[in-house]
This record gives C-alpha cells, sequence and structure tokens, in this order.
C-alpha cells in the first residue's frame, strides 16, 4: 500500500496553547484510521449492506438516520440515506468489502488518502464545535455512535459523535490543514492541548 | 430560515440550495413542441403564498427535496424526499430519535 501522509504534519504540534491556565478545555489529535471507506446501498438494498457492514467490523448498526456506532478498532455511521463511513485502524477495508459489497447491493468508495479524520475531546468540545456548525451538538440530539453531515463555510465535514464529550470529524484532505488551523483558532479561549 | 432534512434533521437554509420550481413538468425529449418548451423553461407563477420548490441539502445528506414554502412568511409548510410520492414524512430525526 502508499504509505499515508498527513496535511497536518507542518502545522501539527503537540503541546498545550490558548487560555489554558484553569485547565484545558479541549484536546485536539489526529485518528489517522489505516482505512476510511464510504459504502452505498441502491434503493431498497440498505438492510444488506448494513448486514455487511456488521459481518465486516463487527458493528451492529441500528436502524434510523445518522445511526452509528464505534469499537477500538472500528467505527460507522450513517451520514446520508443509504450512505455509510466505515472506518478501520489498519488499512485494507475497501478489500475486506470488496467480495462482499456486491454489484446488485451498493457501491465501494477507498477515501483512506481522501479524509483527513480529528478528533476533538474534552469538556468544552461541544462548545467549540457550536462555534462552527449551526447543528444542535447535546447528547439528546447527537446520542454516542450517531453521526452528521454538515458544513462550515463550504468545507463538508462529517461528524461522528465518539463518546459524551469526543468527536471524531472527517474532512477533505485538501481541506484539512487551513480546518485545523481553524479549529485551534476557535480552541483558543477555552485552552486547548495537541497529542 | 431553517428547513427540517427528512435525514437530517433542522438546518440552516445556507447548507441548502435552491434547485427551482418544484410545479414545472418537463415535455418529453422528443417533443418539438415550441411553446410547451418555452412554457417549462420561462413561465412562472410567482405566487405570493404557498409554493411548491425543490431543494438540495448540498451540505449535509446531498438528499433533493420537495419543500411547501410560504413566500410571503418563509414559513415551511413541509418536506419530503423529491424521490417520494405522497404524504410528506418530514420531523422523521427529532431530539433522541436516533441511536
Amino acid at each position: 500500500m502508499v504509505e499515508q501522509l498527513s496535511p497536518l504534519e507542518p502545522v501539527f504540534r503537540p503541546g498545550s496553547y490558548g487560555n489554558f491556565v484553569d485547565g484545558v478545555g479541549v484536546t485536539l489529535s489526529e485518528i489517522a484510521p489505516g482505512s476510511i471507506v464510504q459504502l452505498a446501498a441502491w434503493p431498497g438494498e440498505e438492510k444488506k449492506l448494513m448486514a455487511t457492514i456488521g459481518s465486516v467490523t463487527g458493528l451492529k448498526l441500528a436502524d434510523g438516520a445518522g445511526a452509528g456506532a464505534s469499537s477500538e478498532r472500528c467505527s460507522a455511521f450513517g451520514f446520508a440515506p443509504g450512505k455509510f463511513l466505515v472506518s478501520d485502524a489498519s488499512e485494507g477495508l475497501a478489500t475486506a468489502f470488496a467480495g462482499k459489497v456486491t454489484a446488485a447491493i451498493g457501491t465501494i468508495t477507498d477515501l483512506s488518502h481522501g479524509r483527513t479524520a480529528i478528533r476533538i475531546g474534552g469538556p468544552k468540545s461541544e462548545w467549540v464545535l457550536a462555534k462552527l456548525f449551526a447543528v444542535d451538538f447535546s447528547l439528546t440530539a447527537f446520542p454516542v455512535g450517531s453521526g452528521i453531515s454538515t458544513t462550515h463555510h463550504d468545507v463538508f465535514t462529517q461528524i461522528q459523535r465518539s463518546g459524551p464529550d469526543s468527536f471524531d470529524l472527517y474532512v477533505f484532505r485538501s481541506f484539512a490543514r487551513s480546518f485545523w488551523k481553524m479549529l485551534c483558532h476557535a480552541s483558543d479561549e477555552v485552552g486547548y492541548e495537541v497529542r | 430560515m431553517l428547513i427540517t432534512c427528512p435525514y437530517c434533521g433542522p438546518r440552516d437554509v445556507s447548507e441548502f440550495a435552491y434547485q427551482g420550481d418544484g410545479n414545472r413538468t418537463r415535455p418529453d425529449p422528443a417533443s418539438t413542441d415550441a411553446e410547451a418548451w418555452s412554457a417549462y423553461v420561462y413561465d412562472r407563477l410567482n405566487p405570493a403564498g404557498i409554493h411548491n420548490e425543490i431543494w438540495q441539502h448540498a451540505g449535509g445528506c446531498r438528499a433533493h427535496l420537495a419543500v411547501v414554502r410560504d413566500t410571503l412568511t418563509h414559513e415551511i409548510k413541509s418536506v419530503r424526499f423529491a424521490r417520494e410520492h405522497g404524504a410528506p414524512p418530514h420531523g422523521r430525526r427529532t431530539s433522541g430519535a436516533k441511536a
């Protein structure tokens, strides 16, 4: 496989920044999963695709808009009708799906090199994200495991809630560096740690 | 203005792209009826009130939506997927309805 290079590399500097004297509000990190794959089902084939995602990743997806789940190794969530974003810590996820998502069920798009995954965690993560996206980030409207697709100034972003105060953001690789800088600026007032 | 996407829930209008009047019926592509094509391309009712519209949730799930909007008040009367017919299943994604 071609080695994956992070677009954040020139600006990624571990350490504490901003107004962190009273504690760090959020922690920013790059997840860098080995595989990111987009799966789409033809109309009427959604259930078969969800079952296939379950058999490959071991994740059980609930029925419903934006439903998702994650484990130590994998994560998956719906981001549009019949469409799912699935990631794996190791490479080769698209190959694992290749034999199982047949042409009659749907399509597979390998986005491993096309998306950058950023994790924001900490008590102020909802506060920081609410500055960027006009979306309700409360735990009732956006439960753990579920996902959404939204935009910030035309930068398309897919977000999965990975914990009560932790979110995984998938952005286009070409926008990732400027998005990261903006995320750092937005986190400045609450104090942030890069690691 | 908020549009309640059937998949994504209530979202700001900035995430949506207007795709035009939802009342138009495209003539048969083989038709050479110039008047019918002219009407399809140019004639609009431009009502002051309830209006059928097609929007795309371009900054979200990318679905095309059939929206009924009041052009006087901007009130959104109903939203459904453009590919679906019949009663609008809007409000499918409400607070805590997922998972």
